[in-house]
């Protein structure tokens, strides 16, 4: 028994692990700076949100401990029955949830803590695409697996976007690196990243003018391709659809997207400037994160932050305590950790024998990343405001416990590697 | 499965491209651009300007002259007021429903964060009725602020006044003062503003997204506490300035009284005056604004200002010049007819007197013109007529050091250098070496294009009391609680004149108070020794004017009063100053052997009739009715009259004048 409880310490990856702690400490330390309360100055208050994070971190350890003893067995086994509950609660919380701030996305637990089951969806997302995907002769390139993947995606993205949480949905949209690592053509991600420059610029410039260039464009490489027959139809068939693209552009942005998110978009594009209004969150958000220089302010003497000129900054602001109170160094820092955790998770993924912990893995490192990206980039202006936490470090029981699960669920996966699933 | 195992390296790569992205967009936001720091420091940092308590003016006893009186403004948050009972408070504050309902929603419209004023400007009586009552009503508090306040109401001209600053002064000030500071405008307030502000002081506070005040920045740190403006100890006495402002109630003029021994100017009367407690608070500006339309002009601050001639209260000047010159000795005779002839016209004495035969002793006390127009003939002539230009100019020079013809150095602004002409003037006028001593024989006298204000006569009488020299004149004779003493105002200026001189023309000033032109004016038990003095003025009634010092030994008082369009300086400059003098000297004013009374003079109205006032302001050299040209032009002269009216001088005035010469 002692030799396999070592050889089980010793397979689990304790370089993810303290990353991890790291961010959860690092996290820990600017939700005291961002809501410090001269009245309650000690860290540890559970009448704060930093006691409160504290003790999210504590529970969260448990946890992540807990899910070390499980058997690899259980979680694979589970997956279906996991993503079903989560379903359900996804429906429940549309029925009887708490509505804060717009989004209808919390179950109330009572003695003032809150779930959030769209936190879970991501999870148990992950899991039952990992457990499908990994099933013999399912080719994620043929139609039939297409669309049963697109359904298992597709069904809590429909329902969080009932609520309506945009950033949560879009979150699942990160899912398609791990549909292009095994085997999805990369003419999705092609396709997804010219959707996206395509919408920018027929925002910025007249629909017809971004026609007119596609169309001279693709006449060039058409031209000088023109040998390749089959070349040329397909890329006949990208031109119409690009152009059918812009030409609806307009019409998504009018009627489908809210008024808010309308003007978050315009705001990140520069078209609107509302810096006391609509426009204010980000702009704030800029004054904190610029005014921190190359070494900030230092702890707790952050003037944005301190004086409460950033609204949401525990939560989906948090970067702004970071950049504001350690600068361009804490940024750099922040950053960098999650990038190594995040390549570093991946070549956990890579090194799985089995299929389902490698696609789980690049799962985790995907919604990992896509919310560094989003949660950052909303906070310097890069991207237009989603409301999605920063993981680790955002303050939130339900963030941090399903982030906690998701990265343990693979450590556990990844400490049995050498066993069989 | 595995085939697609390369793909790893191109998600990798687009996680690290995304990654460096978002760290060359911080990089740019936190390290190159440098406007986010500016702002966030914009957003937190509010500079409070503290404004200190602006120097007190006391007399040169320590009576209070200004204070700063306390006074309330009632101000109100919107947003922090709890309900409260609405028909007391409008009780308390002595306001209607609908006043209270007006206030309120303006306070409201301005900020409902921000305190506004809600009532202005309660005075400290008025306050302590609801200082305690003011808590019952949560929003609403109180904030001191000072005004300037005059318990005696004295002194006005000097005082001058504070106003907001105006834009050159704010551009000059290289960012001290700012748009709603006060400045002194005018006298003293103008003068010592350096030392009556105090000195600002900075708090840097630190206020959160709700404009809630938050501490100070880096505690404090960077802050400076407001210190006092320093207090000023004027040379006036308030007693003897109150009564000078009574004697010249209803006429035009005014009174410099000067301490011989220290050149403190003990009382400086300009009337007609106004109260100094006007030009403060809300009604300021209605109450400049009548002022201003005044046409006795109150804003005029005639001792520095006003530009008499001396008249006869020269004589003496004269006389030292030439006695110190060996020109004339203190026996040296003439025969007086009642008339003087110098080249081609005659000097008449008053109302064609004839004095008989004179020496310096009775020419000084008889005031006769023709004595000292032969001896200024004399000074000017001595190197002969073709050295005229050379000679006046020497002389001019003598006069000069006396303080005539040029500033003394007041410490007040807007002082006039009086004038006297250069050779340089008459060269312009009648062409070079076409003037000789009979053209400007006039100033011999006092008259003619010879100008001198009012502290110009007042210094001269200083200098003959100290016989050879003065003290600069002063109002402010300390500054700051050390009581420092500026180093100018203790050196001495000589006039260029040995005592000894002075000696015969003081006996014949005594002899015009004893027996001679004012007599009327002579002080029982107290020797003065004065010169009456008539100023000729073309448009109206003569400028009565008297010069005297007292008592003859060790001189405590010197003065010159001059009454616009009062006649002979006999019968109005002389007595006030004679009132002034004994108070001054003894506290109180005893019996007359001529029986003049101060009440007497207190009640008299001299004021001009406005009618003629308008042709008149003061001072004119102008056409001379004493120096009669036998052929001559006297259009030119006038033309000189229109050049030396004073700057106070409205457009109406201007008009009316232009008419005149059509006439």
């Amino acid at each position: 028994m002692s030799n396999h409880q070592r050889s089980f310490f010793f397979n689990v990856d304790w370089v993810t692990v303290i990353i991890y702690l790291a961010l959860c400490i690092i996290g820990w330390f600017n939700i005291h700076a961002a809501v410090f309360d001269v009245r309650h100055p000690s860290i540890i208050d559970f009448s704060t949100n930093y006691g409160k994070q504290f003790m999210f971190i504590c529970i969260s350890i448990v946890l992540a401990i807990f899910i070390l003893l499980l058997e690899s067995r259980f979680i694979t086994a589970l997956a279906p029955a996991f993503y079903v509950v989560t379903v359900v609660l996804l429906v429940v919380v549309l029925i009887i949830g708490r509505n804060v701030g717009g989004n209808q996305a919390w179950i109330s637990l009572g003695g003032g803590f809150r779930l959030q089951p769209s936190e879970f969806a991501k999870f148990t997302t992950c899991l039952l695409l990992a457990r499908y995907l990994s099933g013999p002769n399912v080719r994620v390139s043929e139609i039939r697996a297409f669309g049963i993947v697109a359904a298992i995606i597709g069904i809590p993205m429909f329902l969080i976007l009932r609520q309506p949480d945009m950033g949560s949905t879009l979150v699942f949209i990160s899912l398609i690196f791990v549909l292009y690592r095994e085997g999805l053509s990369p003419y999705f991600l092609i396709i997804g990243f010219l959707m996206i420059a395509l919408f920018i610029t027929s925002i910025l410039y007249n629909p017809l003018t971004v026609i007119a260039v596609i169309a001279v464009l693709g006449s060039l490489i058409i031209w000088f391709f023109k040998r390749y027959k089959k070349f040329t139809y397909t890329m006949l068939t990208g031109m119409a659809i690009c152009i059918v693209f812009v030409l609806s552009v307009k019409f998504i942005y009018n009627n489908v997207l809210q008024p808010h998110q309308k003007v978050r978009i315009d705001i990140v594009l520069g078209i609107k400037s509302d810096p006391k209004g609509k426009g204010y969150n980000v702009n704030q958000s800029k004054i904190a994160i610029g005014s921190g220089k190359l070494w900030g302010k230092g702890y707790l003497h952050g003037t944005q932050t301190k004086y409460s000129f950033v609204p949401e900054q525990s939560t989906d602001f948090i970067f702004c305590t970071v950049g504001e109170e350690w600068g361009f160094a804490g940024s750099v820092t922040v950053i960098g950790l999650f990038l190594f955790l995040i390549l570093r998770l991946i070549m956990i993924a890579e090194r799985q024998r089995s299929p389902f912990s490698r696609i789980y893995g690049y799962g985790v490192a995907s919604i990992i990343f896509f919310h560094v990206m989003i949660n950052i980039g909303m906070t310097i202006g890069l991207v237009p405001v989603i409301g999605i936490p920063l993981p680790f470090i955002s303050y939130g029981g339900s963030s941090l416990m399903s982030f906690t699960l998701l990265l343990f669920v693979l450590l556990k996966l990844d400490s049995n590697r050498m066993g069989i699933v | 499965m595995n085939s697609f195992f390369e793909r790893r390296y191109v998600i990798a790569g687009i996680f690290i491209v995304i990654v460096l992205v978002l760290l060359a967009r911080l990089f740019y936001i936190q390290i190159i651009d440098p406007k986010y720091a500016i702002y966030a420091s914009n957003n937190v940092r509010r500079q409070i300007i503290q404004y200190p308590a602006r120097g007190p003016i006391l007399d040169r006893n320590g009576k209070v002259l200004v204070q700063n009186e306390p006074f309330y403004d009632i101000m109100v948050t919107p947003l922090e007021v709890k309900p409260f009972d609405t028909v007391e408070f409008c009780k308390m504050l002595g306001i209607d429903r609908d006043e209270f309902n007006r206030r309120w929603e303006k306070a409201w419209k301005y900020s409902p964060r921000l305190a506004s004023v809600f009532e202005k400007q309660l005075t400290a009586q008025a306050y302590a009725s609801i200082q305690e009552r003011l808590s019952e009503f949560p929003g609403f508090y109180s904030t001191p602020r000072y005004l300037r306040n005059y318990p005696d109401s004295v002194a006005a001209q000097f005082l001058g006044y504070i106003g907001e600053v105006r834009d050159k002064d704010i551009k000059r000030s290289n960012g001290y003062y700012h748009p709603g500071d006060f400045i002194g405008i005018t006298g003293v307030e103008r003068y010592y503003e350096h030392v009556l502000r105090g000195q600002r002081g900075v708090q840097n506070l630190l206020y959160d997204s709700k404009n809630r005040p938050q501490g100070k920045f880096a505690n404090g740190m960077f802050d400076t506490a407001a210190v006092a403006g320093e207090r000023l100890t004027s040379s006036l006495d308030i007693n003897i300035q109150k009564f000078g402002e009574q004697l010249m109630k209803n006429k035009v003029g005014s009174i410099v009284a000067i301490e011989p021994s220290t050149g403190e100017i003990l009382c400086y009367v300009s009337s007609p005056t106004y109260d100094p407690n006007l030009m403060v608070g809300r009604e300021r500006g209605n109450n400049a604004a009548k002022m201003y339309a005044d046409p006795y002009n109150p804003f005029f601050i005639r001792p520095i200002q006003a530009r008499y001639p001396p008249g006869s209260s020269f004589k003496p000047l004269s006389a030292l010049i030439a006695l110190q010159e060996g020109i004339i000795t203190p026996e040296t005779g003439y025969l007086c007819t009642g008339r003087y002839r110098s080249g081609n016209r005659w000097v008449y004495c008053n109302k064609h007197e004839a004095h008989g035969y004179v020496t310096l002793n009775s020419a000084v006390a008889q005031s006769c013109n023709g004595y000292f127009s032969m001896v200024f003939e004399k000074i000017i002539n001595r190197n002969g007529a073709k050295q005229t230009e050379a000679t006046f100019a020497d002389w001019r020079a003598k006069v000069n050091k006396f303080g005539l013809g040029s500033k003394l150095d007041l410490d007040m602004p807007s002082e006039s250098r009086g004038n006297l002409p250069t050779p340089l003037y008459y060269d312009n006028k009648y062409q070079k070496g076409g003037w000789r001593s009979s053209t400007v024989v006039s100033l011999a006298i006092g008259q003619g294009e010879l100008l001198a204000t009012p502290l110009q006569l007042a210094n001269l009488e200083c200098t003959i009391a100290n016989k050879g020299f003065f003290y600069k004149p002063h109002l402010i004779k300390a500054i700051g609680t050390k009581n420092v003493i500026k180093k100018e105002y203790l050196e001495r200026n000589y006039v260029g004149i040995d005592s000894q001189y002075f000696e015969p023309v003081i006996n014949g000033m005594q002899r015009v108070v004893e027996s001679g032109t004012a007599i009327r004016s002579k002080i029982p038990g107290i020797i003065m020794c004065g010169k009456t003095g008539t100023a000729q003025n073309p448009h109206g009634e003569d400028h009565s004017v008297f010069v005297a010092y007292a008592p003859r030994d060790n001189p405590k008082i010197a003065i010159a009063v001059v009454v616009e369009n009062s006649g002979e300086g006999a019968h109005w400059a002389a007595p006030i100053a004679s009132f002034i003098v004994e108070k001054y000297l003894r506290g109180s004013i005893s019996p007359r052997e001529s029986g003049i009374t101060p009440e007497y003079y207190e009640n008299a109205n001299r004021l001009p009739d406005l009618s003629t006032f308008f042709h008149n302001k003061p001072v004119k050299p102008a056409v001379i009715d004493t120096v009669k040209k036998s052929n001559g032009d006297s259009s030119a002269r006038k033309k000189s009259a229109v050049i030396n009216h004073h700057t106070s001088t409205s457009n109406k005035y201007l008009a009316a004048q232009t008419k005149t010469k059509k006439r």
